[in-house]
């Protein structure tokens, strides 16, 4: 069997939520100190899904996002995509370039460079806090944005996940600000190899 | 409004006029129309990687261009298409993100299209139209009573192929 992700144990999955936690504890409060604004996430869950089922989790393959994707390097590479409901995204730029709400329908180069900028310090600090959990040092790429379907984004992730298996390990946490209806999901896709390293890092390797 | 059949990532689906077959979302991926004129009967295939030979043993040959098709066409054939009359219209093969130092796994879609190229010319099917590349996402529909294929897009519209 190829798939060592079906093989993972209640123990292992466990504490890859408390991994997806503290990243994204670290991340929810980089994103209020921006915005100053209260943020609220879920408990990161920890799903082991059919690929073609990952683009459910946000409303379908035919969902309209927008999607900050950065790769990361180091011992456990993998990728990082922030997600958000079109009008969620539109709503942050709004929030984050001091204009009234609803005023953005098509992003200029400025609004693009700043919701990169926001995946790029979510991620920042959701690996700042996963290198210092596993003592592994992780960096991450230069983000990437894109605004089109969820399944059309999420393929990018999916298509290496593919080489591989028919199962994606997803680490996911949904943010919400309650005020302004904003929200958006978070997930870590470790590359195939990296699960190991990171469960050994953290002492749950079997 | 006939049945519409919903065809997954990595996956495909057979029908008859006058159902249609859609897949949603595809963006790398290539969405492959087979389609037999006189029968009416057609095949939707979503498939996700060009090689079978280049990627870990799986158990589900609709991922891969060059075990998908052939599948395609053996089912089609099963229920009454005859292979010769079975032409193809190929769309998706898009790259969503841009990094400046494109990598080989960024070009996916690229290669997806190759690969589907490639395994059509090896079953000796023609490629009547083409919607491919650029870095948007597709929704694409086969219309069985027709052999209209419905590419959607956000904000590139929509075309009929």
């Amino acid at each position: 069997m190829s798939e060592d992700i079906l093989k993972l144990s209640p123990l292992q999955l466990d504490a890859l939520r408390e991994v997806g936690n503290v990243g994204a504890g670290n991340a929810a409060t980089a994103l209020s100190q921006i915005l100053n604004r209260k943020i609220d996430m879920t408990v990161p869950e920890v799903a082991i899904l059919p690929l073609s089922d990952v683009p459910d989790i946000v409303g379908g393959p035919d969902a309209m996002v927008a999607g900050v994707y950065l790769r990361v390097f180091g011992p456990a590479p993998g990728s990082i995509l922030f997600l958000l409901p079109k009008d969620s995204a539109f709503d942050l730029v709004d929030m984050l370039m001091g204009r009234p709400r609803g005023n953005t329908a098509v992003l200029t180069s400025i609004d693009e460079s700043a919701l990169m900028e926001i995946g790029n310090i979510l991620a920042g600090a959701y690996l700042n806090a996963l290198s210092y959990f596993t003592k592994l040092t992780l960096l991450q790429s230069i983000p990437a944005l894109a605004i089109d379907m969820a399944g059309a984004i999420l393929s990018v992730i999916l298509i290496q996940l593919g080489q591989v298996g028919d199962h994606a390990l997803v680490i996911e946490t949904e943010f919400t600000s309650e005020f302004e209806g904003v929200k958006g999901h978070f997930f870590l896709i470790p590359d195939p190899g990296s699960l190991g390293t990171i469960l050994a890092s953290i002492g749950v390797r079997e | 409004m006939a049945g519409q059949i919903k065809v997954g990532m990595a996956d495909y689906k057979i029908g008859q006029s006058p159902a249609s077959l859609i897949s949603y979302g595809l963006g790398s991926c290539v969405g492959i129309a087979l389609y037999d004129p006189v029968s009416r009967i057609g095949g939707l295939a979503h498939i996700m990687l060009p090689d079978s030979t280049q990627a870990r043993p799986s158990d589900n040959p609709a991922k891969f261009a060059d075990t998908a098709l052939p599948l395609v066409v053996q089912d089609m054939v099963k229920i009454g298409a005859v292979k010769a009359r079975i032409w193809a219209k190929i769309a998706g093969g898009a790259q969503m993100f841009t990094f400046t130092n494109t990598t080989d796994i960024m070009r996916v879609g690229e290669r997806n299209t190759e690969a589907v190229k490639n395994t059509l010319k090896r079953l000796d099917i023609r490629i009547v139209a083409e919607d491919t590349g650029g870095n948007y996402g597709r929704t694409v529909e086969l219309f069985l009573e027709t052999g209209i294929y419905r590419i959607k897009t956000i904000d590139k519209g929509e075309k009929e192929l």
